[in-house]
């Protein structure tokens, strides 16, 4: 291997040159409704084995699928938030495969004629850099239930309970570079869906989940074989899995091999990709229109009245961060990932310094919530005591430093600042005669350095003003003994 | 007239069974690849008719999709559900070993 240095990300040195990575990725994102796409069962998580099953979800004969309006809505405001065409008419199809978890024997998806149709995100990297990603299509179709291998040495046990859920399918454009953009994209697809409502975002759950499509060409040729990585769920395994395979198609290419289409499983454990099913006809699904369903219509008005009720998104809310708070365009970018965060700084800047807050925010918060393992959502700091800790950094009450004292003592106690403040004693001292008194102790204990600063060694200075502080236990206020120091010493 | 070519083989109708996990015995099929050609046939009359302007017709009803809304009135019923499974165990279906 060449050195991988400057090598971009996406890109692959190879033997016989640099390689460049063309992803696609579908999203499964499940709908937050009450009940399933097609029947009035609980699409809930975690009920008893088969207790959120009707008989249409059992596929028992002469059972009608009946559609859920609250996820046609969704799948609409979805296709909106993504800047796509909306298809005032779709069209449900049966993808016919056989598997124990699937009892109707095929699943009810849309494919020639899907609720959403072309569309594009802006997806912003870790670099500040921004790039476009193309969205082919978006269509509704139902989950699959779940089976367990593991209770029995020759036996499947099946649970229905998430048959019939609704999911949207979200598919990009091959218009993704590398692993990194994957997990941006993934990551703007989430915060967006999150934004809207339409699903929970949550990965661990399987609420969202992806399959990746991937190939590798020289740069400026035509798009070479595919494989399909299958259902990973966190964004971290999308980016170990696209690296993995792309780098494993690069070496069977350059040893003379070909890439065969084909369905691939990532293994967490070895981070690298395995084949799933070489049956030549498993993709043969045999598409027809569902007789059960007739095509799906809804007027434009009913579009524009989701329209209008869409909630102000992330691109023009970061927009509006910058404009109105003054800070920077990353640290908005940060800022507008998640609802709740821009609730919380909206709340805790309020009135308050912004880009302090923000800086307190996504450095000192976020980092000690990592640290301690806690969700955003447990943090033992409300947005209303950040904002109060801003203002006692505001109006000088507390230096910087005795700030990050308050701040580790708020994420124990959960305790006000100013309790905090009162408390400890910790009320920075700005009074000219108390820290004057502070200089001349400091004058009288070191008259040798005195001497020497009076003599020329400039240096010295900031050792004296380091001495009041520490006598003072941090709490004057640096500005104040700079000024006083500088006065006294001349 | 229907044509007397041969939609569908003997090939093609292994590949169907299979895809469909349907079991069909060597001897039937041969006539069943005869009988799937004269359906075919059949309904191959209508390619005479010229479609290329028509959107395809859904329903002769007039009757659009309806759509319900987001209530849960169904499910709890696993006993029922489960009922008919030729083995059940603690509430699951239970099948012989799927795995891939």
């Amino acid at each position: 291997m060449n050195d991988t240095s400057t090598l971009k990300s996406g890109h692959i040195q190879g033997e016989t040159g640099i390689w460049e990575m063309v992803i696609g990725l579908e999203i499964h994102a499940q709908i937050s409704s009450k009940s399933k796409l097609f029947s009035g069962a609980s699409a809930s998580f975690g009920s008893e084995a088969n207790r959120n099953v009707s008989l249409v979800d059992a596929a028992m004969p002469g059972m009608l699928p009946v559609i859920n309006e609250f996820c046609v809505e969704q799948a609409v405001k979805t296709g909106l938030a993504l800047n796509a065409k909306i298809n005032n008419v779709s069209v449900f199809d049966r993808k016919n495969y056989f598997y124990a978890d699937l009892p109707q024997g095929y699943q009810i998806s849309q494919f020639t004629k899907p609720i959403v149709g072309e569309g594009e995100i802006i997806v912003d990297l870790d670099d500040g850099e921004q790039t476009t990603i193309g969205i082919e299509r978006l269509h509704l179709e139902q989950d699959a239930g779940k089976s367990l291998h593991d209770q029995h040495p020759t036996k499947s046990f099946i649970d229905l309970n998430r048959t019939g859920v609704a999911l949207m399918e979200i598919v990009s454009k091959p218009d993704i570079r590398s692993p990194q953009e994957a997990g941006a994209y993934v990551k703007k697809i989430r915060s967006i869906l999150r934004y809207i409502g339409a699903c929970d975002g949550n990965m661990e759950e399987g609420s969202l989940r992806a399959d990746c499509n991937v190939s590798v060409r020289k740069s400026g040729d035509e798009f070479g074989t595919r494989c399909e990585i299958k259902n990973l769920n966190s964004i971290r395994f999308i980016i170990q899995a696209i690296q993995s395979e792309a780098e494993r198609q690069v070496n069977i290419l350059e040893e003379g091999g070909t890439i065969d289409q084909e369905t691939r499983l990532f293994d967490t454990s070895t981070g690298e990709t395995r084949s799933m099913r070489s049956k030549e006809d498993a993709h043969d699904y045999r598409y027809f229109p569902d007789p059960d369903l007739l095509p799906l219509e809804f007027t434009e008005s009913w579009v524009q009245d989701i329209k209008e009720k869409l909630p102000e998104l992330p691109d023009s809310l970061k927009k509006r961060l910058v404009k109105d708070y003054g800070i920077t365009s990353y640290d908005a970018s940060i800022l507008v990932e998640e609802k709740d965060y821009v609730d919380f700084y909206q709340q805790a800047a309020n009135g308050r310094d912004g880009k302090l807050t923000a800086n307190w925010m996504i450095t000192e918060l976020f980092g000690a919530l990592k640290k301690d393992n806690l969700s955003f959502s447990e943090s033992p700091i409300t947005s209303e005591n950040l904002g109060k800790l801003i203002f006692l950094i505001s109006n000088g009450t507390i230096s910087g430093k005795i700030a990050k004292e308050v701040f580790a003592e708020m994420m124990k106690s959960k305790k006000s600042p100013s309790e905090i403040v009162k408390e400890k004693g910790l009320e920075q001292v700005s009074d000219d005669s108390e820290i004057l008194k502070l200089i001349d102790q400091v004058i009288s204990d070191n008259q040798d350095k005195v001497n020497e600063y009076l003599s020329g060694k400039d240096k010295l200075f900031g050792f004296f003003v380091g001495q009041v502080m520490k006598l003072s236990q941090g709490k004057a206020n640096p500005g104040v003994v700079n000024k006083l120091l500088k006065e006294k010493l001349k | 007239m229907p044509n007397k070519d041969t939609i569908v083989d003997v090939p093609t109708v292994n590949k169907i069974a299979r895809l469909s996990r349907l079991d069909i015995s060597e001897v039937n099929k041969q006539s069943l690849t005869n009988d799937l050609n004269n359906i075919l046939r059949f309904v191959a009359q209508l390619d005479e008719v010229d479609t290329s302007n028509i959107e395809p017709l859904a329903s002769v009803t007039g009757h659009k999709l309806p759509l319900r809304s987001d209530d849960v009135n169904d499910g709890n019923i696993e006993d029922l559900v489960l009922k008919n499974a030729p083995e059940s165990s603690s509430g699951f279906f239970v099948v012989p070993k799927v795995i891939e």
